[in-house]
């Protein structure tokens, strides 16, 4: 009965505030509804017993992602005036990507409906195993290749970053500190005798 | 659904719970402000006030690119750690193999680290 309840709490919130996601007028709002979409894909992820994957999609794409997401629409400096309303034009582009989305979707149903032993895909763990200990018995040995390359793929993302936005500034003062640790008292300052009434 | 499965979802029940309470609390405080508060619009109140003088500048100013620089660094390493708890749960049973092919893989970040720390992207200017 809570299953049912939570299934359809969490995917009406999910489609209401996907569909917002497109239609607001604020970027920063579309971003903010794109928080509330991760978060109930989260809760649909636990619901299949997907423990790991909803935590990392809080951790990674509630926390991380979006961020992001809200740093490049405050960077890309739009104005609110100048951003009208165009469905019109972009709607054969978004219909297209809608549409291959959707026959992936109707291809992934297809192929897990005649794959052989669904009866053990559709259960998500083994009995007895925690969802995290699962997915580290295959990602680490089985699958060692692809996790190699989620490491590379991540190495090329960082340098890929660091080559794209990292300028380094001329001319600009910065505190060093440990040379103001290691300054001692003899090269700052002076004991001047100053005769009365002469001055320095 | 499996019996592992509803166990698992019994751990969340006090999560639900929580989050109804939540809605529902925040919900009351919105209604009752709504309803309870005294209200005598002026458009003066929503003008933006700027000691005095009007406005003459958008509050929505261009980002330095240096934190979209940070935000990205940290997702990297935030993946790195989020790969580690699998491994750290599973380590009893997947044997030096797994232990060997984390290494590996922080390997490849620790190059990464290297290269951002040498390059001097870690240091805000």
């Amino acid at each position: 009965m809570i299953y049912t309840f939570g299934f359809y709490l969490f995917s009406s919130i999910l489609l209401a505030s996907s569909i917002m996601v497109v239609f607001a007028r604020n970027p920063v709002h579309s971003v903010l509804f794109l928080i509330l979409a991760f978060f109930n894909t989260a809760g649909l992820f636990v619901l299949l017993g997907a423990e790991f994957l909803g935590m990392i999609l809080v951790i990674v794409y509630v926390g991380a992602v979006a961020v992001l997401f809200l740093f490049v629409v405050m960077m890309l400096n739009i104005h609110m005036a100048e951003l009208k309303y165009k469905l019109k034009e972009h709607l054969p582009i978004g219909l297209m990507v809608g549409i291959v989305l959707f026959i992936e979707l109707i291809m992934a149903f297809i192929g897990w409906s005649v794959a052989d032993g669904r009866a053990e895909l559709a259960s998500p763990t083994p009995a007895g195993i925690e969802n995290s200990v699962a997915l580290g018995q295959l990602i680490y040995t089985k699958y060692f290749m692809l996790f190699q390359l989620s490491g590379l793929v991540l190495l090329v993302a960082m340098i890929g970053s660091i080559v794209l936005t990292l300028n380094h500034r001329k001319g600009i003062k910065k505190q060093n500190i440990a040379d103001q640790v290691a300054r001692s008292r003899d090269e700052a300052v002076k004991l001047v005798d100053v005769p009365i009434g002469k001055g320095v | 659904m499996g019996v592992e499965t509803q166990n698992l979802l019994m751990n969340y029940l006090p999560i639900l719970i929580f989050l109804g309470i939540a809605v529902a609390m925040s919900t009351v405080f919105t209604v009752a402000a709504f309803i309870f508060s005294k209200k005598a619009p002026n458009a003066e109140k929503l003008s933006a006030y700027e000691c005095g003088f009007e406005a003459f500048g958008d509050a929505r100013v261009r980002f330095d690119v240096q934190f979209y620089l940070v935000a990205i660094l940290f997702i990297i390493f935030d993946l790195e750690v989020a790969f580690l708890f699998p491994w750290a749960v599973s380590l009893s049973s997947i044997g030096m193999f797994g232990f060997w092919s984390m290494l590996l893989f922080l390997g490849f970040l620790l190059i990464g680290f290297i290269y951002e720390w040498k390059k001097g992207a870690l240091e805000w200017q």
